[in-house]
Protein backbone atom coordinates (compact mmCIF):
# COMPACT_ATOMS: atom_id res chain seq x y z
CA UNK A 1 0.00 0.00 0.00
CA UNK A 2 1.69 3.31 -1.20
CA UNK A 3 0.98 5.78 1.23
CA UNK A 4 1.73 9.84 0.78
CA UNK A 5 4.70 11.63 1.98
CA UNK A 6 2.34 12.92 4.76
CA UNK A 7 1.03 9.99 5.83
CA UNK A 8 4.75 8.63 5.82
CA UNK A 9 6.04 11.53 7.94
CA UNK A 10 3.12 10.78 10.55
CA UNK A 11 3.74 6.94 10.79
CA UNK A 12 7.66 7.98 10.85
CA UNK A 13 6.98 10.67 13.79
CA UNK A 14 4.47 8.06 15.82
CA UNK A 15 7.51 5.19 15.74
CA UNK A 16 9.77 7.92 17.43
CA UNK A 17 7.39 8.48 20.36
CA UNK A 18 6.60 4.78 20.89
CA UNK A 19 10.56 4.24 21.20
CA UNK A 20 10.59 7.27 23.37
CA UNK A 21 7.71 6.02 25.65
CA UNK A 22 9.08 2.40 26.10
CA UNK A 23 12.78 3.91 26.88
CA UNK A 24 11.10 6.18 29.81
CA UNK A 25 8.99 2.92 30.93
CA UNK A 26 11.75 0.63 31.06
CA UNK A 27 14.00 2.92 32.96
CA UNK A 28 11.19 3.85 35.50
CA UNK A 29 10.19 -0.09 35.99
CA UNK A 30 13.87 -1.24 36.53
CA UNK A 31 15.09 1.61 38.69
CA UNK A 32 15.12 1.47 42.23
CA UNK A 33 13.43 5.10 43.20
CA UNK A 34 13.67 4.33 46.87
CA UNK A 35 17.53 4.23 46.33
CA UNK A 36 17.38 7.19 44.24
CA UNK A 37 15.19 9.37 46.51
CA UNK A 38 17.60 8.26 49.71
CA UNK A 39 20.27 9.37 47.33
CA UNK A 40 19.48 11.97 45.53
CA UNK A 41 16.84 13.81 47.58
CA UNK A 42 17.61 13.63 51.00
CA UNK A 43 16.78 17.00 52.44
CA UNK A 44 18.14 16.25 55.81
CA UNK A 45 21.71 16.29 54.06
CA UNK A 46 20.72 19.03 52.28
CA UNK A 47 20.28 21.01 54.63
CA UNK A 48 23.29 20.20 56.53
CA UNK A 49 24.80 21.80 53.32
CA UNK A 50 23.23 25.26 54.12
CA UNK A 51 23.67 27.77 53.83
CA UNK A 52 27.46 27.09 52.87
CA UNK A 53 27.16 25.96 49.63
CA UNK A 54 25.50 29.69 48.67
CA UNK A 55 27.63 31.97 50.62
CA UNK A 56 30.92 29.91 50.27
CA UNK A 57 30.69 27.87 47.32
CA UNK A 58 28.40 29.55 45.15
CA UNK A 59 29.69 32.75 46.15
CA UNK A 60 33.85 31.62 45.29
CA UNK A 61 32.85 29.92 41.77
CA UNK A 62 30.97 33.74 40.71
CA UNK A 63 34.29 35.07 42.38
CA UNK A 64 36.75 32.58 40.58
CA UNK A 65 34.90 32.65 37.24
CA UNK A 66 34.43 36.97 37.40
CA UNK A 67 38.52 37.14 38.24
CA UNK A 68 39.23 35.08 35.02
CA UNK A 69 36.39 36.37 32.69
CA UNK A 70 37.48 39.82 33.48
CA UNK A 71 41.91 39.17 32.52
CA UNK A 72 40.93 36.86 29.91
CA UNK A 73 38.58 39.62 28.38
CA UNK A 74 41.11 42.40 28.66
CA UNK A 75 43.71 40.16 27.47
CA UNK A 76 41.26 38.58 24.39
CA UNK A 77 41.01 42.20 23.44
CA UNK A 78 44.48 42.67 23.03
CA UNK A 79 45.01 39.33 21.15
CA UNK A 80 42.55 40.12 18.88
CA UNK A 81 43.62 43.95 17.81
CA UNK A 82 47.25 42.00 17.44
CA UNK A 83 45.90 39.22 15.07
CA UNK A 84 45.16 41.58 13.14
CA UNK A 85 47.70 43.83 13.49
CA UNK A 86 49.73 44.44 10.22
CA UNK A 87 52.96 44.00 12.38
CA UNK A 88 53.70 40.81 11.36
CA UNK A 89 55.61 40.38 14.96
CA UNK A 90 52.08 40.95 16.79
CA UNK A 91 49.72 38.51 14.51
CA UNK A 92 52.35 35.90 14.86
CA UNK A 93 52.71 35.85 18.25
CA UNK A 94 48.75 36.09 19.40
CA UNK A 95 48.36 33.02 16.99
CA UNK A 96 50.78 31.23 18.72
CA UNK A 97 49.48 32.22 21.52
CA UNK A 98 46.18 31.37 20.82
CA UNK A 99 46.73 27.99 19.62
CA UNK A 100 48.68 27.49 22.27
CA UNK A 101 46.23 27.87 25.11
CA UNK A 102 43.35 27.09 22.62
CA UNK A 103 44.59 23.27 22.67
CA UNK A 104 45.57 22.82 25.83
CA UNK A 105 43.26 21.26 28.72
CA UNK A 106 42.50 23.70 31.07
CA UNK A 107 44.11 21.28 33.69
CA UNK A 108 47.17 21.67 32.34
CA UNK A 109 46.96 25.28 32.62
CA UNK A 110 46.42 25.15 36.08
CA UNK A 111 48.89 22.84 36.89
CA UNK A 112 51.22 25.30 34.86
CA UNK A 113 50.24 28.29 36.82
CA UNK A 114 49.95 26.03 40.40
CA UNK A 115 53.37 24.23 39.84
CA UNK A 116 55.73 25.51 37.29
CA UNK A 117 55.67 29.19 38.56
CA UNK A 118 56.42 28.63 42.04
CA UNK A 119 59.11 26.57 41.18
CA UNK A 120 60.52 29.13 38.32
CA UNK A 121 60.46 32.03 40.49
CA UNK A 122 60.71 30.72 44.12
CA UNK A 123 57.02 31.96 45.20
CA UNK A 124 53.82 30.84 45.48
CA UNK A 125 51.71 33.35 43.66
CA UNK A 126 48.14 34.28 45.60
CA UNK A 127 45.54 31.87 45.20
CA UNK A 128 43.05 34.18 43.73
CA UNK A 129 45.72 35.46 41.44
CA UNK A 130 46.60 31.84 40.58
CA UNK A 131 43.31 31.21 39.56
CA UNK A 132 42.62 34.45 37.77
CA UNK A 133 45.72 34.02 35.79
CA UNK A 134 45.01 30.45 34.73
CA UNK A 135 41.22 31.13 34.27
CA UNK A 136 42.50 34.32 32.03
CA UNK A 137 44.76 32.43 30.24
CA UNK A 138 42.33 30.05 29.00
CA UNK A 139 39.44 32.23 28.65
CA UNK A 140 41.52 35.08 26.39
CA UNK A 141 42.55 32.35 24.05
CA UNK A 142 38.51 31.59 22.95
CA UNK A 143 37.38 35.34 23.58
CA UNK A 144 40.18 36.92 21.50
CA UNK A 145 39.22 34.45 18.36
CA UNK A 146 35.85 35.68 19.12
CA UNK A 147 36.54 38.62 19.07
CA UNK A 148 38.10 39.27 15.95
CA UNK A 149 35.75 37.78 14.29
CA UNK A 150 33.38 40.57 15.79
CA UNK A 151 35.98 43.33 14.71
CA UNK A 152 36.00 41.60 11.10
CA UNK A 153 31.95 41.48 11.01
CA UNK A 154 32.06 45.60 11.11
CA UNK A 155 31.54 46.65 8.10
CA UNK A 156 34.10 48.57 5.94
CA UNK A 157 32.32 51.24 5.46
CA UNK A 158 32.19 52.49 9.23
CA UNK A 159 36.34 52.54 9.12
CA UNK A 160 36.08 54.71 5.53
CA UNK A 161 33.29 57.00 7.22
CA UNK A 162 35.76 57.32 10.64
CA UNK A 163 38.94 57.58 8.38
CA UNK A 164 36.95 60.49 5.83
CA UNK A 165 36.30 62.73 9.23
CA UNK A 166 40.11 62.31 10.01
CA UNK A 167 39.78 59.79 12.79
CA UNK A 168 43.79 57.89 13.28
CA UNK A 169 43.59 54.35 13.13
CA UNK A 170 43.76 54.09 16.86
CA UNK A 171 40.84 56.59 17.74
CA UNK A 172 38.84 54.62 14.57
CA UNK A 173 39.18 51.27 16.39
CA UNK A 174 38.74 52.41 19.91
CA UNK A 175 35.76 54.80 19.03
CA UNK A 176 33.97 52.97 16.21
CA UNK A 177 35.23 49.56 15.39
CA UNK A 178 35.46 48.11 18.89
CA UNK A 179 32.25 49.48 20.26
CA UNK A 180 30.03 47.64 17.34
CA UNK A 181 32.54 44.58 17.58
CA UNK A 182 31.06 44.43 21.30
CA UNK A 183 27.71 44.37 19.82
CA UNK A 184 28.35 41.63 17.70
CA UNK A 185 30.23 39.44 20.30
CA UNK A 186 28.31 39.58 23.33
CA UNK A 187 26.10 36.44 22.93
CA UNK A 188 29.08 34.62 21.82
CA UNK A 189 31.02 36.08 24.55
CA UNK A 190 28.16 34.69 27.05
CA UNK A 191 28.98 31.28 25.70
CA UNK A 192 32.98 31.72 26.95
CA UNK A 193 31.62 32.88 30.08
CA UNK A 194 29.56 29.94 30.97
CA UNK A 195 32.41 27.74 29.64
CA UNK A 196 34.96 29.37 32.53
CA UNK A 197 32.19 29.13 35.50
CA UNK A 198 32.51 25.27 34.78
CA UNK A 199 36.05 25.19 34.22
CA UNK A 200 36.60 27.59 37.50
CA UNK A 201 35.85 23.76 39.16
CA UNK A 202 39.73 23.38 38.22
CA UNK A 203 40.61 25.88 40.89
CA UNK A 204 40.37 22.67 43.16
CA UNK A 205 43.78 21.94 42.43
CA UNK A 206 45.85 24.98 43.68
CA UNK A 207 44.38 23.14 47.08
CA UNK A 208 41.49 25.00 49.15
CA UNK A 209 40.69 25.95 52.76
CA UNK A 210 37.02 25.18 53.72
CA UNK A 211 36.33 28.69 52.76
CA UNK A 212 38.25 28.38 49.46
CA UNK A 213 35.84 25.58 47.62
CA UNK A 214 33.75 26.34 45.18
CA UNK A 215 30.85 24.22 43.95
CA UNK A 216 32.56 21.27 42.40
CA UNK A 217 34.71 21.04 45.16
CA UNK A 218 32.42 21.66 48.09
CA UNK A 219 29.68 19.23 46.33
CA UNK A 220 32.90 16.53 46.53
CA UNK A 221 33.73 16.63 50.07
CA UNK A 222 30.09 16.81 50.86
CA UNK A 223 29.32 13.54 48.74
CA UNK A 224 32.22 11.75 51.07
CA UNK A 225 31.35 13.28 54.23
CA UNK A 226 27.22 12.69 53.88
CA UNK A 227 27.69 9.61 52.05
CA UNK A 228 24.87 10.77 49.82
CA UNK A 229 24.38 11.76 46.26
CA UNK A 230 21.98 15.03 47.33
CA UNK A 231 25.11 17.32 47.26
CA UNK A 232 25.44 16.74 43.96
CA UNK A 233 22.19 17.32 43.07
CA UNK A 234 22.10 20.66 45.21
CA UNK A 235 25.47 21.57 43.52
CA UNK A 236 24.44 20.94 39.97
CA UNK A 237 21.58 22.86 40.22
CA UNK A 238 23.86 26.07 42.00
CA UNK A 239 25.21 26.04 38.27
CA UNK A 240 21.94 25.79 36.91
CA UNK A 241 21.32 29.01 38.55
CA UNK A 242 24.46 31.29 36.99
CA UNK A 243 24.23 29.56 33.79
CA UNK A 244 20.44 30.10 32.94
CA UNK A 245 20.07 33.69 33.47
CA UNK A 246 23.28 33.89 31.78
CA UNK A 247 21.75 31.85 28.82
CA UNK A 248 19.05 34.08 28.68
CA UNK A 249 20.75 37.16 28.49
CA UNK A 250 23.08 36.20 25.92
CA UNK A 251 19.43 35.39 24.03
CA UNK A 252 18.13 38.69 24.74
CA UNK A 253 20.80 40.79 23.92
CA UNK A 254 21.15 38.74 21.11
CA UNK A 255 17.50 39.34 19.71
CA UNK A 256 18.25 43.17 20.74
CA UNK A 257 21.78 43.43 18.60
CA UNK A 258 21.09 40.71 16.48
CA UNK A 259 21.62 43.21 13.06
CA UNK A 260 23.91 44.62 14.79
CA UNK A 261 22.41 47.37 14.41
CA UNK A 262 22.96 48.22 10.74
CA UNK A 263 21.34 51.18 9.26
CA UNK A 264 17.83 50.47 7.66
CA UNK A 265 18.43 50.92 4.32
CA UNK A 266 22.05 50.30 4.41
CA UNK A 267 21.22 46.63 2.99
CA UNK A 268 23.57 46.25 -0.11
CA UNK B 1 52.40 75.97 0.05
CA UNK B 2 49.45 77.70 1.50
CA UNK B 3 46.06 77.92 -0.01
CA UNK B 4 45.79 81.34 -1.69
CA UNK B 5 42.44 82.83 -3.22
CA UNK B 6 43.62 82.01 -6.79
CA UNK B 7 45.21 78.34 -5.55
CA UNK B 8 42.77 75.63 -6.63
CA UNK B 9 41.64 73.59 -2.97
CA UNK B 10 42.22 70.09 -4.97
CA UNK B 11 44.68 70.03 -7.61
CA UNK B 12 44.83 66.49 -9.37
CA UNK B 13 47.75 65.70 -11.50
CA UNK B 14 48.64 62.85 -13.82
CA UNK B 15 46.48 60.72 -11.18
CA UNK B 16 46.79 56.95 -11.59
CA UNK B 17 45.15 54.37 -9.96
CA UNK B 18 45.37 50.48 -10.67
CA UNK B 19 43.45 47.72 -8.61
CA UNK B 20 46.27 44.32 -9.58
CA UNK B 21 46.29 43.97 -13.66
CA UNK B 22 43.38 46.82 -13.69
CA UNK B 23 44.35 50.22 -14.27
CA UNK B 24 40.84 52.08 -13.60
CA UNK B 25 42.61 55.11 -13.66
CA UNK B 26 44.42 56.61 -16.63
CA UNK B 27 46.13 59.88 -15.89
CA UNK B 28 43.41 62.28 -14.48
CA UNK B 29 44.20 66.16 -14.16
CA UNK B 30 42.02 68.24 -12.65
CA UNK B 31 41.97 71.56 -10.60
CA UNK B 32 38.91 72.36 -8.09
CA UNK B 33 38.47 75.68 -7.56
CA UNK B 34 37.45 77.21 -3.96
CA UNK B 35 33.71 77.50 -4.36
CA UNK B 36 33.26 75.65 -7.19
CA UNK B 37 30.94 72.69 -7.59
CA UNK B 38 32.35 70.27 -10.21
CA UNK B 39 30.29 67.15 -10.68
CA UNK B 40 31.38 64.11 -12.20
CA UNK B 41 29.36 61.65 -14.76
CA UNK B 42 30.24 58.44 -16.71
CA UNK B 43 29.27 55.15 -16.68
CA UNK B 44 29.32 52.42 -13.95
CA UNK B 45 33.10 51.03 -14.02
CA UNK B 46 34.54 54.58 -15.82
CA UNK B 47 36.67 55.00 -12.18
CA UNK B 48 34.72 57.97 -11.31
CA UNK B 49 34.19 56.77 -7.64
CA UNK B 50 38.02 55.61 -7.52
CA UNK B 51 39.17 59.33 -8.65
CA UNK B 52 37.06 60.65 -5.83
CA UNK B 53 38.23 58.61 -3.22
CA UNK B 54 41.63 59.20 -4.01
CA UNK B 55 41.03 62.20 -3.20
CA UNK B 56 41.22 62.07 0.70
CA UNK B 57 43.41 58.73 -0.01
CA UNK B 58 40.49 56.02 1.25
CA UNK B 59 42.56 54.70 -2.03
CA UNK B 60 46.15 54.92 -2.41
CA UNK B 61 46.65 55.93 -5.68
CA UNK B 62 49.52 54.38 -8.04
CA UNK B 63 50.76 57.18 -9.65
CA UNK B 64 50.66 60.88 -9.91
CA UNK B 65 49.73 63.68 -7.03
CA UNK B 66 46.83 64.83 -5.34
CA UNK B 67 46.95 68.12 -3.56
CA UNK B 68 44.30 68.93 -1.13
CA UNK B 69 44.51 72.62 0.00
CA UNK B 70 47.84 72.52 0.50
CA UNK B 71 48.31 69.05 1.59
CA UNK B 72 49.95 67.01 -0.73
CA UNK B 73 48.11 63.37 0.07
CA UNK B 74 50.09 61.71 -1.86
CA UNK B 75 53.51 62.54 -0.39
CA UNK B 76 54.40 59.36 1.48
CA UNK B 77 55.23 61.59 4.71
CA UNK B 78 52.30 63.33 4.49
CA UNK B 79 50.25 63.08 8.13
CA UNK B 80 47.03 61.60 6.32
CA UNK B 81 44.99 62.14 9.49
CA UNK B 82 45.56 66.41 9.44
CA UNK B 83 45.06 66.02 5.64
CA UNK B 84 41.67 64.47 5.57
CA UNK B 85 40.51 67.52 7.78
CA UNK B 86 40.50 68.90 4.44
CA UNK B 87 37.97 67.24 2.98
CA UNK B 88 34.74 65.62 3.93
CA UNK B 89 33.29 62.78 2.35
CA UNK B 90 29.51 61.46 1.93
CA UNK B 91 29.02 57.95 1.13
CA UNK B 92 26.57 56.13 -1.34
CA UNK B 93 26.03 54.09 1.64
CA UNK B 94 25.47 56.88 4.71
CA UNK B 95 27.71 55.17 6.26
CA UNK B 96 26.59 56.43 9.87
CA UNK B 97 27.72 54.83 13.00
CA UNK B 98 25.30 52.30 13.78
CA UNK B 99 25.96 52.30 17.64
CA UNK B 100 25.44 56.44 18.40
CA UNK B 101 22.80 58.81 17.44
CA UNK B 102 22.92 61.24 15.53
CA UNK B 103 23.89 64.22 17.90
CA UNK B 104 26.96 61.51 18.92
CA UNK B 105 27.95 60.85 15.09
CA UNK B 106 28.04 64.61 14.50
CA UNK B 107 30.09 65.17 17.49
CA UNK B 108 32.46 62.07 17.84
CA UNK B 109 35.33 63.43 15.75
CA UNK B 110 34.66 67.12 16.20
CA UNK B 111 35.54 65.72 20.06
CA UNK B 112 38.54 63.11 19.09
CA UNK B 113 39.83 64.33 16.49
CA UNK B 114 39.70 68.63 16.72
CA UNK B 115 39.93 68.61 20.26
CA UNK B 116 36.38 70.30 20.68
CA UNK B 117 34.46 70.41 24.03
CA UNK B 118 31.45 68.39 24.13
CA UNK B 119 29.02 71.63 24.14
CA UNK B 120 31.59 73.22 21.51
CA UNK B 121 30.79 70.44 19.46
CA UNK B 122 27.10 69.74 19.95
CA UNK B 123 26.45 73.67 19.41
CA UNK B 124 28.10 72.87 15.95
CA UNK B 125 26.24 69.73 15.46
CA UNK B 126 22.76 71.25 15.80
CA UNK B 127 23.62 74.12 13.60
CA UNK B 128 24.78 71.73 11.37
CA UNK B 129 21.33 69.59 11.71
CA UNK B 130 19.45 72.29 11.35
CA UNK B 131 21.05 73.21 7.85
CA UNK B 132 19.91 69.83 6.61
CA UNK B 133 16.51 70.46 8.39
CA UNK B 134 16.70 67.20 10.63
CA UNK B 135 17.08 69.16 13.96
CA UNK B 136 14.39 67.15 15.68
CA UNK B 137 16.33 63.80 15.13
CA UNK B 138 19.43 64.97 17.50
CA UNK B 139 18.60 62.00 19.47
CA UNK B 140 17.51 59.17 17.12
CA UNK B 141 19.32 56.32 16.17
CA UNK B 142 20.42 55.64 12.63
CA UNK B 143 18.58 52.81 11.65
CA UNK B 144 15.27 54.85 13.01
CA UNK B 145 15.83 57.01 10.36
CA UNK B 146 14.80 56.52 6.69
CA UNK B 147 17.71 56.69 4.00
CA UNK B 148 17.06 59.88 3.08
CA UNK B 149 17.32 61.38 6.59
CA UNK B 150 20.41 59.29 7.42
CA UNK B 151 21.65 60.84 4.53
CA UNK B 152 21.24 64.20 5.31
CA UNK B 153 22.68 63.59 8.42
CA UNK B 154 25.62 61.99 7.02
CA UNK B 155 25.98 65.50 5.16
CA UNK B 156 25.51 67.56 8.52
CA UNK B 157 28.68 64.82 9.70
CA UNK B 158 31.01 66.11 7.04
CA UNK B 159 30.21 69.66 7.43
CA UNK B 160 30.61 69.44 11.02
CA UNK B 161 34.12 69.09 10.92
CA UNK B 162 34.52 72.90 8.18
CA UNK B 163 35.90 70.97 5.24
CA UNK B 164 37.72 72.73 2.58
CA UNK B 165 36.02 70.81 -0.27
CA UNK B 166 32.84 68.15 0.29
CA UNK B 167 33.22 64.95 -1.86
CA UNK B 168 30.07 63.27 -2.57
CA UNK B 169 30.28 59.44 -3.67
CA UNK B 170 26.81 58.90 -5.52
CA UNK B 171 24.73 60.34 -2.39
CA UNK B 172 21.36 59.24 -4.12
CA UNK B 173 21.67 56.30 -5.64
CA UNK B 174 21.16 54.00 -2.48
CA UNK B 175 17.83 56.09 -1.89
CA UNK B 176 14.08 55.20 -2.67
CA UNK B 177 13.14 57.26 -5.89
CA UNK B 178 10.65 59.68 -3.76
CA UNK B 179 13.67 60.79 -1.21
CA UNK B 180 16.26 61.63 -3.36
CA UNK B 181 14.83 65.19 -3.51
CA UNK B 182 15.07 65.51 -0.04
CA UNK B 183 19.02 65.18 -0.43
CA UNK B 184 19.49 67.13 -3.61
CA UNK B 185 17.90 70.43 -1.84
CA UNK B 186 20.87 70.00 0.51
CA UNK B 187 23.36 69.93 -1.67
CA UNK B 188 22.01 72.47 -3.70
CA UNK B 189 21.72 74.47 -0.61
CA UNK B 190 25.93 74.05 -0.02
CA UNK B 191 26.18 75.05 -3.32
CA UNK B 192 24.40 78.38 -3.18
CA UNK B 193 26.10 79.00 0.20
CA UNK B 194 29.80 78.82 -1.85
CA UNK B 195 30.70 75.30 -0.39
CA UNK B 196 32.98 73.76 -3.08
CA UNK B 197 31.73 70.33 -4.19
CA UNK B 198 33.08 67.46 -5.72
CA UNK B 199 29.96 65.43 -6.90
CA UNK B 200 30.11 61.78 -8.56
CA UNK B 201 26.14 61.44 -9.47
CA UNK B 202 23.74 59.82 -11.90
CA UNK B 203 21.99 62.87 -11.65
CA UNK B 204 22.00 64.37 -14.65
CA UNK B 205 19.61 67.32 -13.87
CA UNK B 206 20.98 67.89 -11.02
CA UNK B 207 24.49 68.23 -12.28
CA UNK B 208 22.77 70.68 -15.30
CA UNK B 209 21.31 72.70 -12.47
CA UNK B 210 23.98 72.99 -9.95
CA UNK B 211 27.93 72.12 -11.45
CA UNK B 212 29.89 74.90 -12.55
CA UNK B 213 31.66 72.36 -14.32
CA UNK B 214 31.18 68.62 -15.04
CA UNK B 215 33.19 66.13 -16.35
CA UNK B 216 32.57 63.41 -18.03
CA UNK B 217 34.76 60.10 -17.03
CA UNK B 218 34.88 57.00 -19.26
CA UNK B 219 37.40 54.29 -19.09
CA UNK B 220 39.44 56.12 -16.52
CA UNK B 221 40.36 59.30 -18.38
CA UNK B 222 38.59 63.17 -18.59
CA UNK B 223 36.85 62.07 -22.31
CA UNK B 224 35.09 65.95 -21.76
CA UNK B 225 34.74 68.49 -19.60
CA UNK B 226 33.20 72.16 -19.64
CA UNK B 227 29.65 74.12 -18.06
CA UNK B 228 26.60 71.78 -18.15
CA UNK B 229 25.13 73.64 -21.18
CA UNK B 230 27.94 72.60 -23.18
CA UNK B 231 28.64 68.84 -21.73
CA UNK B 232 24.97 67.82 -21.35
CA UNK B 233 23.34 70.44 -23.40
CA UNK B 234 25.60 69.53 -26.29
CA UNK B 235 28.57 67.02 -25.85
CA UNK B 236 30.78 67.14 -28.43
CA UNK B 237 32.20 63.32 -28.30
CA UNK B 238 30.52 61.04 -29.45
CA UNK B 239 30.81 58.99 -26.03
CA UNK B 240 29.47 61.43 -24.31
CA UNK B 241 26.43 61.88 -26.12
CA UNK B 242 25.67 57.94 -26.31
CA UNK B 243 26.10 57.88 -22.49
CA UNK B 244 23.80 60.97 -21.94
CA UNK B 245 21.22 59.18 -24.29
CA UNK B 246 21.13 56.01 -22.06
CA UNK B 247 20.85 57.85 -19.22
CA UNK B 248 18.32 60.67 -19.89
CA UNK B 249 16.24 57.92 -21.70
CA UNK B 250 15.59 54.77 -19.44
CA UNK B 251 14.80 57.41 -16.70
CA UNK B 252 15.26 60.93 -15.53
CA UNK B 253 16.99 59.73 -12.89
CA UNK B 254 19.46 56.83 -13.43
CA UNK B 255 19.71 53.80 -10.96
CA UNK B 256 21.78 53.02 -8.66
CA UNK B 257 25.29 51.51 -9.47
Amino acid sequence: MALTRRQRAKAWRGVQYAIVVVVVLVAAFTADWSQIGRSFFNVQVALNLMPEVFTIALKNTITYTALGFGLGFALGLVLALMRLSSVAVYRIVAAAYIEFFRGLPALLVFIGVGVAVPLAFGTILDRNLSIMIALGLVGSAYMAETIRAGIQAVPRGQVEAAQSLAMSPTKTMSFIVVPQAFRIVLPPLTNELILLTKDSSLAFFLGSTLEQQELAQFGRTALNQERSLTPVLLVGLCYLIITLPLGYLARRLERRYGSAGMPKGAEV
Amino acid sequence: MTAGTTEPIVRISDLHKSFGANEVLRGIDLDVARGEVVCVIGPSGSGKSTLLRCVNLLEVPTGGTVVVNGHEMTDPDVDIDAARRSTGMVFQQFNLFSHLSVLDNLTIAQRRVLGRSRAEAEERARANLARVGISEKENAQPGQLSGGQQQRVAIARALSMDPAVMLFDEPTSALDPELVGDVLDVMRGLADDGMTMLVVTHEIQFAREVADRVLFIDGGVIVEQGPPADVIGNPREERTRSFLARVLHTAPRAAGG
